[in-house]
């Protein structure tokens, strides 16, 4: 193809997306439109799947039935999310296990936020209220992204997902009127995810380097100051209500412009954490390959029993 | 890494009795049993399904989108397919 021939193709591929029309698999794409869309999607399937990992921690202590009935429906519904975001990103053309060793190596990234430790049951109700919390303002403008297969992926996962902000605030609402033992462990819980939760939400806009492009393609609504200002506009009130204080000074509302103020995000700490020194980071991959590399056997048995039954078949 | 990859599966849901199947993802599996095995759990999680059919993705074939031109336009002239192209009287209210 001349030059010429895929400049008017983009051009056309532009114009498709302003008119809000969905990109499917097979049509023409520009190949950084194929790359972004690998890199994003990716990431995010990888996040679903290391994020069982801090909630996985405390299944088989779940205080009571009912709370372990929903942390386990919550941690399988983030291996379905995983699966239906792995297979949306196939179609556009890299593997399964390709994508699994962008992982296993570290050359993909992850959110930042699962290489945090879980060390009491109230990180269970802090997840869930504010980590998922976070990643719904995050995932819902994706619903209407450009890319079909991850817009059809991401309303799946939204819908699925309402539960799981509800259950971590019930976790929270209990302890915080609880004894006072619980409500300081809910405090404690809140203190130690609310600044990384609100890092989840990305760079500041003026050194994000994907904003501009991401925009265009729909990959992003809303920039990552609005989502942050959103998501701290709506959690506060929620604070409040339970009686649990947000760990920052600075914060106060501002009546002028209608949402709040808050203090410095300590954006080294965020550098540090994507650049592999968090607290778990070694560990989460560690379980995430040991996993991989233990359960080896056990995908080459079925694909052997799978040949044989259809061997038998064709005899 | 495994040595043999398990290979892609489109999933396929019946919502319920009366309405059609519909592709809803795809899948890895060994084999057609693991595929709805594993269909089962990745997407009638919440009801969604009371039958599912699976079939390995390399077993489809699809048309082509730049094609799309010589496949579907000539249907968009075509508008005699359609009742509105023809005139009736008032007085025949239903037909």
């Amino acid at each position: 193809m001349s030059e010429e021939q895929i400049k008017n193709l983009e051009e056309q591929f532009e114009a498709r997306i302003a008119r809000d029309e969905k990109i499917e698999p097979k049509d023409w794409m520009p190949e950084k439109y194929r790359k972004t869309h690998i890199r994003q999607m990716s990431q995010h399937a990888h996040s679903e799947i290391v994020g069982m990992l801090p909630e996985g921690n405390w299944i088989t202590r779940a205080p009571s039935l009912r709370r372990k009935v929903a942390l386990l429906a919550k941690v399988q519904d983030e291996a379905g999310h995983g699966l239906y975001l792995y297979s949306a990103t196939e179609t556009l053309g890299i593997s399964r296990d390709e994508m699994y060793e962008q992982l296993h190596t570290g050359k993909a990234k992850y959110s930042s936020i699962f290489n945090y430790p879980t060390v009491t049951w109230a990180d269970m109700g802090a997840i869930g209220w504010l980590v998922d919390g976070a990643a719904i303002i995050n995932q819902v403008p994706l619903c209407n992204t450009s890319y079909g297969p991850y817009a059809r992926a991401m309303i799946r996962v939204c819908k699925e997902e309402s539960f799981h902000q509800r259950q971590g605030y019930e976790i929270m609402i209990k302890l915080a009127n609880g004894t006072p033992e619980q409500k300081d462990m809910a405090q404690d819980a809140l203190n130690r995810w609310w600044w990384p939760s609100l890092m989840m939400l990305g760079p500041t806009d003026d050194v994000s380097v994907h904003t501009a492009q991401s925009m265009k393609w729909k990959l992003k609504r809303k920039s990552n100051d609005d989502l942050r200002q959103q998501f701290i506009d709506q959690t506060v009130p929620q604070a409040e209500l339970i009686g649990l204080t947000i760990p920052d000074p600075d914060l106060k509302w501002n009546e002028e412009k209608g949402s709040y103020d808050f203090g410095d995000i300590d954006w080294d700490e965020f550098w540090q954490v994507v650049k592999g020194h968090g607290p778990m980071n070694k560990e989460r991959m560690k379980a995430r390959v040991g996993a991989w590399e233990r359960g080896e056997w056990v995908r080459d048995a079925a694909m052997a029993h799978a040949e044989k039954k259809q061997e038998r078949k064709e005899k | 890494m495994g040595t043999k990859n398990w290979p892609l599966w489109e999933i396929f849901v019946r919502s319920k009795n009366g309405l059609e199947h519909r592709h809803c993802g795809s899948l890895h599996a060994a084999d057609s049993d693991m595929a709805l095995e594993n269909a089962r759990d990745v997407y009638t999680r919440r009801n969604e399904g009371v039958s599912i059919w699976v079939v390995e993705s390399k077993h489809i074939t699809a048309s082509n989108p730049e094609n799309n031109g010589e496949l579907f336009e000539p249907a968009q002239d075509k508008v005699y397919r359609h009742p509105t192209f023809y005139d009736l009287p008032d007085e025949v209210k239903h037909m």
